[in-house]
């Protein structure tokens, strides 16, 4: 039977009409024409197909399209801003963090929504305590990216773009908290030089 | 995928008046292993009724110290409850081994009691099984066994229950709420999942349209408790075997209460009572973490190609209780796990 729903993806809202049986993946690409997220296996073993409903990573071929009705979804399309590249996307090019680059628009979302989830203080199968500030460390990183598989085999690279962008926004938050902190006397050179050391 | 009515439930009663009488009606939570399973074709319902929304996220403290988890409460924030990593580690540990980090944030408590196992015959529709079409045979027995059960395990399946959450969650006693046509009833964890006897189709106690709308956990128990996942790859991979342990120690030293679980051994997620029973009063050393595991092993039936988790729960249990004993010497107080 069919359905009419509606769902925000990359900023623009659409109203659908879907058979109950189309999944979240196959309504943005067979549907909608977005094309970012991609079709890896179809059951969840892969990550390609991930995106972020309402700001959160997920497998979208596993979830059926009427269960997100009014949910907004960004893909790796919509991390762009203003057809900028977003630093995700920009370090996975600095880092040359793929090769056929299929796996990728999943990689960065899971990314982000990764970098989300560490900022809020949630631990991994990898922390050894689960009540610390977290640590991007590469161990943390490759645990939590676990659900993302490269056929091409780019993960060294991954991580340390990951890495790179955690490491940039750790700096930023700081250089920002120091700024309001004493927001009369600060050398601009310096904040620059605090960025380039989290490389 | 056959074609299906989609509807989502209000409140707790639209779900379980959808599902009465509807022996073709079945629940989404999350989906990740429904939605899985529809794609097989493993299963063909004619109606989906989607729980995800109802209003069952809530994680709260109860009145005795213990835990209200609502049904609809996802891994992820499970995991991540500053409660739940405070006071029941191995809990969160536990979630955090399993599945991904996008799978863990659409999963939800009740769907991850109830999903089916991962067995590769189970999932694929065009070989017999018992548990998906009863009366066919079990292929699995002559077949790939090395995800398969070494307890518990019956002529008719040797499937093995695949949720780690629901290893921790029968160590800590948590008890299911489920919703039933009669009114609310309460399950033991530990009783929840069945052994597959000579009905391997029915995984659980529980009958069709029942809802289970919370989790309750007992107030924390004293000493110091973990989890421990062996896999076949160190991330993103079921449990070969698991283990869920809880140790506490008198001030003699000696072991006053051990609590253990086992993943990845069974068609239920196997609460290891023997062992538990050898290592009451005993002292906290190899020889009796050794009595204990090889206690609670002893009835273990492996076929040629799982044989190798009878000596791999052995030394995870061991190697658990060791090294729980050995923390717990230094520091009395919190749970802690590391
Ligand atoms: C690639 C992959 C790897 C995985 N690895 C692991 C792992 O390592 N460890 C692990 O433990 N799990 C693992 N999982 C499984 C995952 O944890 C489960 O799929 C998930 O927990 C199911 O929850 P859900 O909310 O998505 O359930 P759904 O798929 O929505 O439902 C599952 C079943 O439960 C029923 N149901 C759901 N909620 C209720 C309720 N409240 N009352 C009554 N019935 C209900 C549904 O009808 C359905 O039969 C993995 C899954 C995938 C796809
Ligand atoms: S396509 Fe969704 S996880 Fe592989
Ligand atoms: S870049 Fe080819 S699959 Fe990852």
């Amino acid at each position: 039977m069919d359905y009419s729903r509606h769902l925000g993806v990359d900023g623009t809202e659409h109203t659908l009409t879907v058979d109950a049986r189309t999944t979240l993946l196959d309504a943005l690409r067979d549907r909608l024409g977005v094309m970012s997220p991609k079709k890896g296996c179809d059951h969840g073993q892969c990550g390609a197909c991930t995106v972020l409903i309402d700001g959160r990573r997920q497998n979208s071929c596993l979830a059926l399209a009427l269960s997100h009705d009014g949910a907004q979804v960004t893909t790796s399309n919509g991390l762009a801003e203003n057809d900028e590249l977003s630093d995700l996307h920009r370090s996975f090019l600095d880092h040359d963090a793929f090769q056929c680059g299929y796996c990728t628009p999943g990689q960065v979302c899971s990314a982000a929504g990764m970098l989300a989830e560490a900022d809020r203080g949630a631990p991994s199968a990898v922390t050894e305590d689960l009540e610390a500030p977290v640590d991007l460390s590469s161990a943390e990183v490759r645990e939590r990216m676990s659900g993302n598989l490269c056929r091409c085999g780019a993960y060294v690279n991954i991580v340390s773009a990951v890495r790179e962008v955690a490491a940039q926004r750790t700096g930023k938050r700081a250089g920002q908290r120091s700024a309001a902190r004493d927001d009369s006397a600060r050398d601009p050179m310096t904040a620059r030089a605090g960025d380039e050391e989290s490389r | 995928m056959r074609p299906f009515d989609y509807q989502r439930a209000a409140d707790t009663d639209d779900a379980l008046i959808a599902l009465a009488d509807r022996p073709d009606a079945v629940y989404l939570a999350g989906g990740t292993n429904l939605v899985d399973h529809l794609k097989l074709g493993i299963i063909a319902p004619n109606l989906v009724v989607d729980i995800s929304r109802l209003d069952l996220e809530q994680v709260s403290e109860l009145d005795d110290h213990g835990l209200r988890i609502g049904a609809m409460v996802r891994n992820s924030d499970l995991a991540a409850h500053p409660l739940v990593r405070a006071n029941y580690p191995m809990l969160s540990r536990a979630l955090l081994s399993g599945a991904s980090g996008q799978l863990r944030n659409a999963a939800t408590t009740g769907g991850n009691l109830l999903q089916r196992t991962r067995c590769v015959y189970f999932q694929d529709a065009s070989t017999p099984c018992n548990k998906r079409e009863p009366g066919t045979g079990c292929s699995a027995l002559e077949g790939f066994t090395r995800n398969h059960a070494i307890l518990g395990a019956s002529s008719s399946c040797i499937a093995t229950h695949p949720s780690d959450m629901a290893v921790a969650m029968a160590a800590l006693d948590a008890e299911v709420i489920v919703l039933t046509e009669n009114g609310e009833r309460r399950i033991p964890v530990v009783d929840l999942h069945r052994l597959p006897g000579e009905e391997p189709n029915r995984d659980t106690v529980l009958n069709h349209g029942d809802l289970i709308v919370a989790v309750e956990l007992p107030a924390p128990g004293r000493g110091r408790s973990t989890y421990r996942k062996i896999r076949d790859r160190a991330s993103y991979a079921f449990a070969l075997v698991s283990v869920a342990a809880r140790l506490d120690l008198d001030e003699a030293g000696r072991i006053r209460e051990a609590a253990i679980a086992l993943g990845g051994v069974a068609h239920k997620p196997w609460r290891a009572t023997r062992a538990e029973e050898v290592l009451q009063g005993a002292e906290p050393n190899r020889e009796s973490f050794t009595r204990a595991a090889e206690a609670e092993l002893e009835s273990a039936q492996p076929l040629p190609g799982n044989a190798f988790k009878v000596p791999m729960a052995r030394g995870a249990i061991i190697s658990v209780l060791t090294e729980l004993a050995g923390r717990s010497g230094s520091s009395e107080g919190a749970d802690d796990d590391g």
